[in-house]
């Protein structure tokens, strides 16, 4: 199988095949852990590590494995990976640790990760398919990052608040609070929030390449046609 | 050109939406001169302010959907939506709590889904149900029926409940509101029945005092819907028959661990509305006769459970949203059969 092209794999990370807006992959993660930026940089952070590392470790060993018992293995992988993301933030940010708590061994079962190793690790060379994986988690970190903007904007009226749990000391200020007395609207940090506020980006995403397909489609109607004579005279056949 | 669409049941009246969203309209009036005659101008204030808000996101939503503007505004169903949302909020709920709760009906609940007929959920309720989530100090604090309770001139006027609504006074709120009849049940620990109703002012004749009258005044508005053939009687008398059985089986005669009389939820909270102008929704309720009986009886039950032992002490917009869920399930189950086939 020809590999595709590094510029084509991060179209489809970042755009075209988004884990978070196209896949719909790994929805539990993304609705339960975006109420704020911090949490859903932490949580996007670890998940692109363990998809970058699965996807490499899986391309390495594609020839060996056996098609049958394929998905128990990378299951292990990928159960083991996580396991040193989480005692890596156990190490070094214990407090955001304490604060996604179950989320974090729960990115065994994120589909996306799987699905990455199933579907181009296990087919593809090892440089393509790390490629793939670190793209691809950036993809979801993205989203990630706009939805927990967003909740944390709307539902309590600040941005960047407590970076310090992730970044160190030195981001304890980056917090951000427009308007003082924001009354906080709880729905959009709760579990409702996230699926509406999920929906309207993917709404966003199709009305965007609806209006760009439409704008390609008008230019190529622009085109010049070259001119054709309308036969008059004759049969028709 | 749109055409209205027509469902089940086929009523040979002449009826059109907008004759009957009318007819809910006028019916509402008695509950609203009821409520501001004991809770003062608020409500009245947060109607004609949610009903330019509907109006004006309607307007929006259907010009970016494409849709005839007029046609659809002229079918009165977002100041009906409107207007049972701001019934069923705190008489003095600031005007943003009002803002995001009816934007959140018409813009999520009622248009996302495809607009006028096509909404799953009871637009109105399900934006109380975000709103409660979302603000629960300002949609928790009711107004007391002041006046009748202990030497006050008279509930909030008109210009003062603006003020107060608009953010002006937000500092007298306190001033004017006291815990409900239910929250009161809610709360007891230790006091018999009677006991309760001695110690607190706000407990009525069967209800609460101003609540009672509020209730009677939407039992009038209902049935005279009911007269006009808007709706059957299935759902609501399901509804109400429910909630007075549940509360028989939980009341005995007043010790302090019991829910409150048959009565008493009769004509509390937001019974009486929610029974005659919220469980009768056509379009979030269950189609067939049969059916209505299962879905009334099915709210009155939840309400109930919720008073009883849920975290809210009223129930009427949660049970009527878990309703909605069920109601094309039991529109599956209670089909009715076709004439002639066995």
């Amino acid at each position: 199988m020809a590999s595709a092209s590094y510029s084509e794999l991060s179209a489809n990370g970042l755009w075209k095949n988004n884990p978070a807006l196209v896949q719909l992959l790994g929805l539990c993660p993304l609705l339960a852990v975006t109420g704020s930026v911090v949490n859903a940089l932490g949580l996007g952070l670890a998940t692109t590590m363990v998809l970058t590392c699965s996807n490499t470790a899986v391309s390495m060993i594609r020839n060996i494995t056996p098609d049958a018992i394929r998905l128990p293995v990378f299951v292990m992988i990928i159960a083991s990976l996580v396991t040193c993301i989480e005692l890596l933030m156990r190490a070094f940010a214990y407090e955001l640790y304490q604060i996604l708590g179950i989320f974090i061994p729960l990115i065994i079962t994120n589909c996306a990760i799987l699905g990455r190793a199933d579907a181009f690790a296990c087919k593809n060379r090892i440089l393509p398919s790390l490629y793939d994986g670190f793209i691809m988690g950036l993809g979801f970190t993205l989203v990630l990052l706009v939805l927990g903007a967003i909740r944390e904007m709307i539902g309590s009226g600040t941005l960047f608040d407590n970076m310090d749990l992730l970044m160190g000391p030195a981001a304890a200020n980056w917090g951000f609070k427009p308007f003082d007395n924001y009354p906080g609207f709880l729905v959009a940090v709760l579990p409702p929030g996230a699926f509406i506020f999920a929906g309207l980006l993917i709404a966003l995403k199709n009305k965007i390449d609806k209006t760009l397909q439409q704008r390609q489609l008008a230019q190529q109607a622009q085109a010049p046609v070259a001119s054709k004579r309308v036969r008059v005279t004759g049969n028709i056949s | 050109m749109a055409f209205l669409r027509v469902t089940s049941p086929h009523a040979h009246t002449v009826q059109d939406t907008a004759s009957v969203m009318r007819l809910v309209l006028y019916a509402t009036i008695p509950g609203i001169i009821a409520l501001t005659w004991f809770f003062g101008f608020g409500t009245l204030v947060n109607i004609v302010w949610a009903g330019f808000i509907a109006l004006v996101c309607e307007a929006a939503i259907l010009k970016l959907r494409g849709l005839p503007v007029g046609f659809y505004l002229k079918d009165y169903s977002a100041l009906v939506t409107a207007t049972l949302l701001a019934i069923a909020l705190p008489p003095y709920a600031p005007w943003w709590v009002v803002l995001v709760g009816v934007a959140f009906a018409i813009i999520i609940v009622k248009h996302l889904y495809g607009g006028m007929g096509h909404n799953p959920f009871n637009p109105a309720m399900a934006a109380y149900v975000v709103l409660l989530i979302s603000f629960p100090v300002q949609m928790t604090s009711w107004a007391a029926p002041l006046h009748t309770l202990v030497e006050h001139p008279l509930p909030p006027g008109p210009l003062e409940a603006i003020s107060i609504n608009f953010g002006l006074l937000r500092d007298g709120v306190d001033a004017i509101t006291m815990a409900t009849p239910l929250d009161i049940l809610k709360q007891n620990k230790s006091l018999m029945m009677e006991d309760l109703w001695l110690a607190n002012p706000q407990f009525g004749l069967v209800g609460g005092r101003g609540w009672e009258w509020a209730n009677l005044a939407f039992l009038a508005g209902g049935v005279f819907l009911l007269a006009r053939r808007v709706f059957t009687w299935h759902a609501p008398v399901a509804f109400l028959l429910t909630l007075a059985l549940m509360a028989g089986f939980g009341y005995d005669s007043g010790s302090s661990q019991s829910g409150g009389s048959p009565l008493f939820h009769l004509f509390t909270g937001a019974t009486m509305f929610g029974a005659f102008f919220i469980v009768t929704d056509p379009v979030t309720s269950a189609v067939s006769n049969r059916g209505r009986l299962v879905y009334g009886a099915m709210i009155g039950l939840l309400v109930y459970i919720i008073r009883a032992w849920g975290n809210y002490p009223d129930a009427v917009a949660f049970a009527v949203l878990l309703g909605n869920f069920a109601a094309p399930f039991i529109d599956y189950y209670t089909q009715p059969r076709t004439y002639g086939h066995g």
